[in-house]
C-alpha cells in the first residue's frame, strides 16, 4: 500500500489544474493516473485554437493549452503515473489502479475525480438501418485524424451540431475529405457560435436545421444515409426523405460524464448532469472526493475546466490540511424557469469563498434574460443576461455577502422578457 | 451595406450589424470595441488561422499538430495545408519551433503546436 | 481429397466439425465471410430454451429436450458463460393462463424437467420489476443465457485444435459430384470432399439446390433487439417472456450471460438474405413490448441495436436429412429457434446420421474437449498479479468499459484460429462491447491487429472483407 495526500484520477486539463493548485497549496504528496501514454487528455487530438482566451488572454490549440499545464506540472515534481488505469476507488479512499508493472493500492487522504467524459454512440440513440463500418463519434475519429494520422472516409455527412462534429467538418476539408453537411437534430445548434462561423460557414458547409438520419445503408462499408426533415417534435417530417451517398458518417450526438468509478464509491450522481453532486468546494457527496471538470458536468470552454478544477485542488488540499471548515448546513441550489442545472449543487456558506463562479445552463435560446436569485421568497439578486444558448455555459460570479442569512434552499431563476427567440 | 456577422474574437460570438459603406462602416450589437476591428477586417481582408498536422519521424505519434503563428490570408488555406504535407520533422520538436517560415510567401510561420 | 466438407461456421457447422474432431477424419470448414459466427449465430437472444415449446415427437422437442441437458459440460469444456437463470411466461388474463398451462402439458410430454405454474404473488417475489397487472407465469428452472458468439467460435477453435481445418472467405458457389465424392468450387478455389455437411443457414436451400432437386425453402427473418448497459443489470434476474403468438414467443427481457439486459426481437419477413439492418418500426415494437412486460425496461441505457437472422423454414420442423438424390450429403437446414439451445443434440445426432450413411468413425485418441480461456478481468487478485508479471500486457486496460487488457487481445488474436477483424477480437474478449461500443478501444485495437498480423493498420476491417475502417494516411 502506497500513501499519497492527494491522488488525482485522470491527466487532462482539469487533473493537471487540480494537481498543480493542490501542490502550490503546499501538499507534498500528489500524484496524477493517467490512461493514456501522455498527458493532456483530449486536448492533444484537439489541434484548433480558441483555447485559454480567458486565463492566458490569446488563442493557443489545444496542444499548447495542454503543454503549459503539462511545463506547469513538471516545474511543480508532480509525481505522475502514466499507461495506468484506475479500476476503484472506495469512500475511505482507497485507489487501485493498473499498469504493466502490475496492481497497485493507494491510500489517499483526498481524491480529485477528474476522468472526463465520452461520447455517445450509435447504438445510444439508436439510427435504424445496416451497421457497416465508417460509422463512428467525431472524436474518435478526430484521434484517428490528428493522433494516428489516418483518414477516417472520403465523403462524410455528420450528424448533431455539436463543437466536436464542426470542428471536424473542417479537420475533414482540410485533409482533402467532402463534407456533405452537418445535420442539426433540432432548431438548437449544440456547439459554439464561432463554431459554426469559423468551421461551417468558412468552409461553405451546409448546416441543416431540424433534420435527422433515419436510415443507414450499408452491408460492409457504409454506402449511403437516408436524411429527412424533423417538426418540433424532432418527428420525421413524411416526404422530407432524401438519400445521401456517403462513406462516413460521424456522430457528434452528445458527451456523458465518465461516472462508472465515481457510481463505485457511492458518490451521488446529479440526473440532469450526469455527474457528481458538488459543493462550494467542488466536493462530492463522500469526504474528501472532490470532483472537477467534464466528469462533473460538460463544459464547452477549456478555461472554465481550469478554474473549476484549481478550485477542486484547492479544496482538496485545504481538506487535507484540515482546513474547510463545514459548519453551516449546505443549502441546496434549486434551478427552474429555463434554466437546466446549476454547479456547485450545494454552497456552505461557512466553507463559501468571498467571491464564487456559478456555471448555469440554459434549456432554449433567450436573446434577453435575467437571472435572479432568491432565498425563501426574497430576491437577492439578479443579473442581466443576452444570448443565451444552451451551448454556452453562463459564468456568474456571487459574492458571499449577498447569501449573508439565507436558508433552506437557494432558488435561480430565469427571467425571460420578451418572451422566447 | 447591411450585413450581419457572428464576432469570433472571443467565445461570447456577439451577433454584429454592419450598416454603412466599406469606407465608414457602422458596428453595433457587439459587446467590446474589438467587435468593430473584426467586422473590417472580415469585410475586406478575411484571415484565418490554419492548425493541420505534420508527419514526424521518432516521437511518440506519427504525426505532431502545426499551426500558422497568425492568421494568413483567407485563400491561402489549402496552399498551406499541402505544403505542411510536404514536411518531414524529426523528434524532437519543441512547441513554437518554426517548421515552415514564411509559408507560402505570405510572412507567416508555421510552428509546432507542442513538444515531440 | 478431404473425408467431409462443413458449408458454414456458424453454431451448427462448428458444432459438426467439433464433434467430427473426436474422430481421425480429415475435416474442412468453409465460410464464405472471414470468422466464425457472423449470421445468424451472431445476433439472437442467446437464450438456452427449457424445452416447452416444440410440439410432441417432432425432431425439435427431442433435440431441444437433450439440447439443453447437454450444456453445463459444454459449457465448461469451451469456457463459456452460461447461466441457467430459468425463464417466466407471462400471462396477462385467462384466456393466456390457459396457454401457459398448454405449454406446461407439453413440457411435460417433452420431458422437461422443473417446470411449475406460479401465481401473481410468487411471480412478483421472483421479479419484483414486472408488470403487476401480471396473473401467472410458467417457470422453467432449466431455462439458461449463453454468449452465442464466443460458444460459436470456441467450438470451431476447439475443432481445429483437434485438427479440423477451416477456409475463411471461401463462398461455395458451386457443388458437383466427382470421384465419389464432390467439389466444392468459390470463384477462385475447389476443394473436395467425400461427405457434404450443409450448414449454410439462410443460404441452405440454396445450397441442397446445388446438387439436389428443391425440397424446402428458407424465408430469411430479421429480429430485432436492443442492448442495455450493464447498470441496467438485475432489473430481471430471469428470462421473461410473454405469452407467445403465432407468429414466435413474443419480445423477451432477459439478462445476457455477461450481465446486460437484452429486450427483443420484434420480427419481420424480409427478401435480403443479407439484410441485417434495423427499422424503426420494429425497433419501437420492441421498446412497446418491452415497457409492457418490465416498466423498467426502458431504452434510455440501450448501448446497441442490433437486427440478427433467422432461417425460417417452410417446414414445421428442423430438416436434418441426407439430400434427397445426393448421396452422403447432409442438410442440416432450418434451424430456427430453438437451434441454438438444441445444438448439441443436432450435432450428435447429425455425426450418427453421417455414420449410418457410411462415414467411418474411428476414434481419434488424442481429442481433448477443453478449450482454456480466462479474461484478466475474471481471475483472482493473486492470479491477476502474477499474471502481469508473466506478461506485462496483461496489466495494460485497453477497453475501460469491459476492463479487458492488451493481453487478453493479444491471445484473441493469437489463439488457434485467431481474430482477425475487430468484431472478431470483440466477439472473443468483449473488446468494445460495453458502453462505449469501442469508441476508445476501437483504435487500440485496430493497432494491436495491425502489429499481431503484422498489415498495414488501414487494411484491418470491422467484420466483412470490405468493411475496412481507415481510407488511408493522411499525410
Amino acid at each position: 500500500m502506497k500513501n499519497y495526500d492527494i491522488v488525482v484520477i485522470g491527466g487532462g486539463p482539469a487533473g493537471l489544474a487540480a494537481a498543480i493548485e493542490a501542490k502550490k497549496q503546499g501538499i507534498k504528496k500528489v500524484l496524477v493516473i493517467e490512461r493514456d501514454i501522455e498527458l493532456g487528455g483530449i486536448l492533444q487530438q484537439c489541434i484548433h485554437n480558441g483555447f485559454g482566451v480567458h486565463i492566458f488572454k490569446e488563442e493557443l490549440t489545444g496542444p499548447e493549452y495542454a503543454q503549459r499545464y503539462i511545463n506547469m506540472a513538471r516545474e511543480e515534481n508532480i509525481e505522475l503515473l502514466m499507461d495506468t488505469i484506475v479500476t476503484s476507488i472506495t469512500k475511505d479512499k482507497r485507489v487501485r489502479a493498473t499498469n504493466c508493472g502490475g496492481i497497485l493500492d493507494i491510500q489517499a487522504k483526498a481524491i480529485v475525480l477528474t476522468m472526463g467524459c465520452r461520447e455517445r454512440t450509435r447504438g445510444a440513440c439508436a439510427i435504424p438501418g445496416d451497421r457497416p463500418s465508417g460509422v463512428l463519434t467525431a472524436g474518435a475519429a478526430q484521434r484517428f485524424i490528428n493522433i494516428e494520422g489516418y483518414n477516417v472516409g472520403k465523403k462524410v455527412i455528420i450528424l448533431g451540431a455539436g463543437d466536436i462534429g464542426m470542428i471536424m467538418a473542417r479537420r475533414i476539408v482540410l485533409e482533402g475529405g467532402e463534407v456533405i453537411a452537418v445535420l442539426a437534430r433540432g432548431n438548437i445548434v449544440k456547439g459554439l457560435t464561432r463554431n459554426i462561423v469559423q468551421c461551417l460557414d468558412h468552409y461553405n458547409i451546409p448546416l441543416l436545421m431540424n433534420h435527422n438520419i433515419i436510415e443507414i445503408k450499408g452491408k460492409e462499408r457504409m454506402t449511403s444515409v437516408v436524411v429527412a426533415q424533423t417538426d418540433e417534435r424532432k418527428d420525421v417530417i413524411p416526404g422530407t426523405e432524401k438519400e445521401y451517398e456517403c462513406d462516413t458518417l460521424l456522430l457528434s450526438v452528445g458527451l456523458i460524464p465518465e461516472n462508472e468509478l465515481s457510481r463505485q464509491a457511492g458518490i451521488i450522481i446529479d440526473r440532469k448532469t450526469s455527474g457528481p453532486v458538488v459543493n462550494e468546494s467542488m466536493e462530492t457527496s463522500v469526504e474528501g472526493i472532490f470532483a472537477s471538470g467534464n466528469v462533473v458536468h460538460v463544459h464547452d470552454v477549456v478555461d472554465f475546466v481550469t478554474e473549476e478544477s484549481c478550485r477542486a485542488g484547492r479544496n482538496a488540499a485545504r481538506y487535507v490540511k484540515g482546513e474547510i471548515s463545514a459548519e453551516s448546513e449546505a443549502m441546496n441550489v434549486v434551478v427552474s424557469g429555463g434554466l437546466s442545472y446549476c454547479v456547485p449543487h450545494k454552497i456552505r456558506l461557512s466553507a463559501m469563498p468571498d467571491k464564487m463562479d456559478l456555471f448555469l445552463r440554459v434549456e432554449d435560446i433567450y436573446p434577453e434574460a435575467k437571472i435572479v436569485i432568491k432565498n425563501q421568497g426574497k430576491e437577492l439578486a439578479r443579473f442581466k443576461k443576452t444570448h443565451l444558448t444552451p451551448g454556452e455555459m453562463i459564468k456568474q460570479t456571487v459574492v458571499k455577502a449577498l447569501f449573508k442569512d439565507c436558508k433552506g434552499d437557494l432558488e435561480i431563476t430565469l427571467e425571460v422578457e420578451g418572451g422566447k427567440k | 451595406m447591411e450585413k450581419d456577422l457572428v464576432c469570433i474574437v472571443c467565445p461570447i460570438g456577439c451577433r454584429l450589424k454592419i450598416t454603412g459603406s466599406i469606407e465608414k462602416m457602422v458596428v453595433s450589437g457587439g459587446k467590446c470595441t474589438k467587435a468593430i476591428g473584426y467586422a473590417h477586417d472580415e469585410l475586406t481582408n478575411p484571415t484565418r488561422m490554419i492548425c493541420t498536422t505534420a508527419r514526424i519521424k521518432g516521437g511518440i505519434h506519427k504525426v505532431i499538430p502545426v499551426k500558422t503563428d497568425k492568421p494568413i490570408r483567407d485563400e491561402f488555406k489549402f496552399d498551406v495545408v499541402e505544403e505542411v504535407n510536404k514536411l518531414n520533422l524529426v523528434s524532437p520538436v519543441k512547441m513554437g519551433d518554426i517548421v515552415i517560415a514564411n509559408v507560402c510567401g505570405t510572412d507567416v510561420n508555421i510552428v509546432a503546436e507542442r513538444d515531440m | 481429397m478431404y473425408d467431409i466438407a462443413i458449408i458454414g461456421a456458424g453454431v451448427i457447422g462448428s458444432a459438426v466439425a467439433r464433434e467430427l474432431s473426436r474422430y481421425k477424419l480429415k475435416i474442412l470448414v468453409l465460410e464464405k465471410e472471414l470468422d466464425a459466427c457472423v449470421g445468424t449465430s451472431k445476433a439472437n437472444s442467446g437464450i438456452v430454451h427449457a424445452g416447452y415449446d416444440p410440439e410432441k415427437h417432432t425432431l425439435m422437442a427431442k433435440l431441444n429436450a437433450d439440447g439443453n441437458k447437454a450444456y453445463d459440460k459444454l459449457a465448461k469444456e469451451l469456457s463459456v458463460p452460461f447461466k441457467r437463470n430459468g425463464s417466466l411466461v407471462v400471462a396477462f388474463d385467462d384466456e393466456q393462463l390457459a396457454h401457459i398451462m398448454k405449454l406446461y402439458e407439453r413440457g411435460i410430454e417433452n420431458g422437461i424437467p422443473k417446470l411449475r405454474i406460479i401465481g401473481h404473488a410468487e411471480l412478483l417475489k421472483l421479479e419484483p420489476n414486472i408488470n403487476p397487472e401480471a396473473k401467472g407465469a410458467l417457470l422453467a428452472e432449466t431455462a439458461g443465457v449463453v454468449d452465442p458468439m464466443l460458444l460459436t467460435i470456441s467450438l470451431l477453435e476447439n475443432a481445429v485444435m483437434n485438427g479440423a481445418e477451416c477456409k475463411f472467405d471461401f463462398e461455395v458457389k458451386s457443388i458437383t459430384p466427382e470421384n465419389g465424392g464432390y467439389t466444392l468450387k468459390s470463384d477462385t478455389e475447389s476443394v473436395s470432399a467425400k461427405f457434404v455437411v450443409n450448414a449454410g443457414g439462410v443460404y441452405s436451400d440454396k445450397i441442397n439446390d446445388m446438387v439436389a432437386p428443391p425440397r424446402f425453402k428458407v424465408n430469411p427473418r430479421r429480429g430485432h433487439y436492443f442492448l442495455l448497459d450493464k447498470s441496467e443489470e438485475g432489473i430481471v434476474k430471469h428470462t421473461v417472456f410473454p405469452c407467445p403468438t403465432k407468429i414466435g414467443k413474443g419480445i423477451l427481457v432477459a439478462p445476457t450471460a455477461h450481465g446486460n439486459i437484452i429486450l427483443g426481437p420484434a420480427s419481420d419477413d424480409i427478401d435480403d438474405r443479407e439484410n441485417l439492418g434495423t427499422s424503426e418500426d420494429c425497433l419501437n415494437l420492441v421498446r412497446k413490448g418491452a415497457r409492457l412486460l418490465v416498466a423498467k425496461a426502458t431504452t434510455r441505457n440501450a448501448i446497441r441495436v442490433f437486427a440478427g437472422m433467422r432461417a425460417e423454414p417452410d417446414t414445421d420442423d428442423f430438416i436434418i436429412e441426407e439430400a434427397k438424390g445426393a448421396k452422403n450429403f447432409l442438410n442440416i437446414a432450418g434451424i430456427k429457434s430453438p437451434g441454438l439451445t438444441a445444438m448439441p443434440a443436432i450435432a450428435e445426432y447429425a455425426v450418427n446420421l453421417l455414420k449410418d450413411m457410411g462415414l467411418s468413425l474411428e476414434k481419434n485418441k488424442k481429442f481433448n474437449p477443453i478449450v482454456e480461456r480466462s479474461l484478466f478481468i475474471d481471475l483472482s487478485e493473486k492470479e491477476q498479479a502474477k499474471l502481469i508479471k508473466k506478461n506485462p500486457l496483461y496489466g495494460r486496460i485497453i477497453c475501460r468499459c469491459e476492463n479487458i487488457t492488451e493481453g487478453d487481445i493479444v491471445d484473441a488474436v493469437n489463439r488457434p484460429m485467431g481474430a482477425t477483424t475487430v468484431d472478431g477480437v470483440k466477439r472473443r474478449c468483449r473488446a468494445g462491447m460495453g458502453r462505449c461500443q469501442g469508441g476508445f478501444c476501437g483504435p487500440k485495437v485496430q493497432e494491436i491487429l495491425s502489429r499481431e498480423l503484422n498489415k498495414p493498420l488501414d487494411s484491418v476491417v470491422l467484420e466483412k472483407k470490405s468493411s475496412f475502417i481507415l481510407t488511408g494516411k493522411t499525410k
